[in-house]
């Protein structure tokens, strides 16, 4: 090993003096944190990060662990480290053992594996339980400034509060584990503005696929991406953690928008939020985070709000998304990165290029997953359904991102207007987003769902997903069909 | 520690399709296991298999065709895209590739791959369509040394990308996590310096 650390020992100082940011003068709401977590940087290679805060789960670590019990070593810094069952879990009777082996096996070896560790875990029949992009936040374990990590790469979500926060692999899972740090190249980074008011109907879920549909499933690959501008502004955490959410979707390394009150309003007074003295000294160097208005990027795109329809995609990856009452592109009309596989991707949804997406019938409704089950979601879907029912055709699953959120809708009585709509209000997990338990949509059959990704089969071998909000979600389960929510609000008016 | 890799001189497996994510690697539902074995026979599985049935190979898949083989996969632009499943990489390890060829990587399986002793080699569009356009007798010799791939037929060549770092770690087989313990002195003054 003594040579392998020489080579790689060439840089020993630290980072901290050097602005990094493209051009003179400002300094980026990325890079004002990057810098503050950088440990050393080795010679044309990556930096070594430091990571405040590891979020881990079934799925991504067991071999992690594994690697470390091979080792022979201990996690570094377990206090640092907070770990939930949600990848695989059943969302009907969680109090019953898991059926499923394998995964029962997973769950089990997450607690084994805690214990021995000395992990906090937020398991199954765990009040603070849930899908760990919605647990972080909702316990205020996710704070502005912080460098987050898990082995999902849906941990761009945390990103909504100002801080860096990344999905990894096991491997990462397992660096991290043993020492707190990563080696990691600074991406590029991109800014995104969008600037206006949004139009009735159109809600941040709406936002975040339109700018994918302008900029691809890859437009952001190699980048972190500051999401700014009035619009952004406007929204509440939960819709902005939406955006962050899905900035992986754009290939984005991650996702971030400066912490302002409606930042600090959500942190405070929750369960591991700081109290006191403490919540004073660490809000006070939040109101520094933020990109000077002379920082340059390496990239910028601009948005207007009022451009914004309701928003669905048609496509097997999630740039290939339309407004609502837009037909499915054609070869011709279409983004050039989706050119050569619009004609595979239409022949495994079942759905031809230069037709309308509205009308088109509908099987399943998925509201859930880490971009869209947080009580306003959940609120937002009941205000709609209220004294509605749900089209005879459609089974429509609610998913709630964790026990917490459960409790609340018990508690606000929106479990009974999903009853009463025939809505199925599930137990919390990943669910049908992904189809690693038994939520899965059959071979064939159309779901519209409020997940990040429509990949083939990845609802299920052969699924077809639409993604679209909750609103649009909703308005599909009442139709039984690809419908635009603007006309049934105004009915409802 | 993981094997290590300097020169791959081999025919090559061409999947000529963009945008390919990792759900389509190796599905959600094969993650269930605790180990990092046995993945290969699930690579690319819905693309392989009708009806996710083994005895149904669909023949027009090229791991399916006999006249592919080697430890050299080329894919379209866009390779590795969506989740962070480190399973994606393990799965082409498993089933015996070392190196992947595309246009362009999405960033986490970039790093799964190379912390797994995969390396993923970026070529210009016109060098992969150049690869795609050989037939399946045709061998590819990427040398880590060089940063080179050339098509061994025409002797076309091309330079690839990696960090210095990176490309010591896979020259020699070393793990990021060797390089990180070995500094965690440092690590220990930087979070005490912090407070």
């Amino acid at each position: 090993m003594n040579d392998f650390t020489d080579n790689m020992e060439s840089n020993k100082h630290k980072n901290s003096s050097s602005i990094p940011s493209p051009g003179a003068g400002g300094i980026t709401l990325f890079d004002k944190i990057w810098e503050k977590h950088v440990v050393k940087t080795i010679d044309d290679g990556p930096s070594v990060l430091y990571i405040d805060k590891h979020l881990i789960h079934e799925v991504t670590s067991p071999q992690a662990f594994t690697g470390l019990n091979k080792r022979g070593i201990q996690v570094f810094r377990p206090k640092q480290v907070v770990a939930t069952a949600d990848h695989n879990v059943p969302t009907l009777n969680q109090h019953l053992p898991i059926k499923e082996e394998l995964g029962r096996k997973q769950v089990e070896a997450l607690i084994k594996n805690c214990a021995e560790h000395g992990i906090e875990l937020y398991g199954l029949g765990h009040p603070f339980q849930g899908i760990v992009h919605v647990i972080g936040p909702e316990l205020g374990i996710t704070r502005p400034g912080m460098t987050i990590v898990c082995g999902d790469s849906h941990t761009s979500t945390h990103g909504a509060f100002g801080s860096i926060a990344f999905g990894i692999g096991t491997s990462e899972v397992e660096m991290v584990m043993a020492t707190q740090c990563l080696l990691q190249s600074k991406p590029k980074l991109m800014r995104i503005t969008v600037d206006g008011t949004l139009n009735k109907g159109v809600v941040s879920k709406d936002i975040v696929l339109y700018i994918l549909s302008k900029i691809s499933a890859s437009g952001a690959t190699g980048y972190a991406v500051e999401f700014a501008g009035s619009a952004i502004r406007s929204l509440s955490m939960e819709a902005r953690m939406t955006i962050c959410n899905m900035s992986i979707e754009m290939g984005g390394r991650c996702g971030l928008i400066a912490p302002d009150e409606t930042t600090f309003n959500y942190i405070k007074g929750r369960e591991f939020a700081p109290k006191g003295a403490d919540w004073d000294r660490e809000s006070a160097s939040w109101e520094k985070l933020y990109s000077d208005a002379d920082a340059v990027f390496d990239k910028e795109y601009h948005f207007n709000a009022e451009d914004i329809q309701p928003m669905i995609t048609y496509g097997t990856n999630p740039g290939m998304g339309i407004g609502v009452n837009e037909n499915i592109p054609t070869t011709e009309t279409i983004h050039e990165t989706d050119r050569s596989g619009l004609a595979k991707s239409l022949a495994y949804m079942g759905l031809r290029e230069g037709t309308p997406i509205k009308g088109q019938k509908i099987d399943y409704v998925f509201i859930g997953s880490c971009t869209n089950s947080r009580i306003e979601d959940l609120r937002m879907v009941a205000s709609f359904v209220k004294g509605k029912k749900k089209d005879d055709s459609v089974e429509v699953w609610v998913v709630p991102g964790s026990k917490q959120v459960e409790a609340q809708a018990i508690k606000e009585g929106i479990d009974k207007v999903f009853e009463e709509a025939g809505f199925q209000l599930r137990q919390p997990g990943c669910s049908a987003c992904l189809g690693m338990n038994e939520d899965k949509i059959p071979a064939g059959k159309y779901c519209i769902s409020t997940s990040n990704r429509n990949f083939e089969g990845r609802q299920g071998a052969g699924a077809r997903t639409l993604l679209a909000s909750p609103l649009t979600a909703a308005a599909a389960a009442i139709t039984g069909k690809v419908s635009d929510i603007r006309e049934l609000l105004q009915h409802n008016n | 520690m993981s094997k290590p890799l300097s020169i791959v001189k081999s025919r090559f497996i061409p999947v000529n399709i963009e945008n390919i994510d990792t759900d389509q690697i190796i599905p959600a539902r094969f993650l269930k296991a605790t180990t990092k074995e046995g993945f290969g026979k699930n690579l690319f599985r819905d693309w392989r298999y009708e009806n996710d049935d083994e005895t149904k190979p669909k023949a027009d898949f090229p791991l399916n065709q006999a006249r592919y083989s080697g430890e050299i996969l080329v894919a379209g632009k866009n390779f590795g895209c969506g989740s962070s499943r480190e399973h994606a990489a393990w799965s082409i390890l498993d089933y015996g590739f070392r190196v992947v060829v595309s246009s362009f990587f999405a960033d986490i399986f970039k790093n799964n791959a190379l912390n797994n002793g995969v390396l993923p080699v970026q070529v210009s569009d016109g060098f992969l369509q150049k690869i795609f356009a050989r037939d399946a007798e045709s061998e590819l010799t990427v040398d880590l040394a060089r940063q080179t791939i050339t098509i061994n037929a025409s002797g076309e060549s091309e330079s690839f990308d990696i960090n210095s770092y990176k490309k010591t770690c896979l020259l020699n087989g070393y793990d990021d996590i060797d390089f990180l313990l070995s500094i965690k002195p440092e690590i220990e003054t930087f979070e005490t310096e912090r407070g």
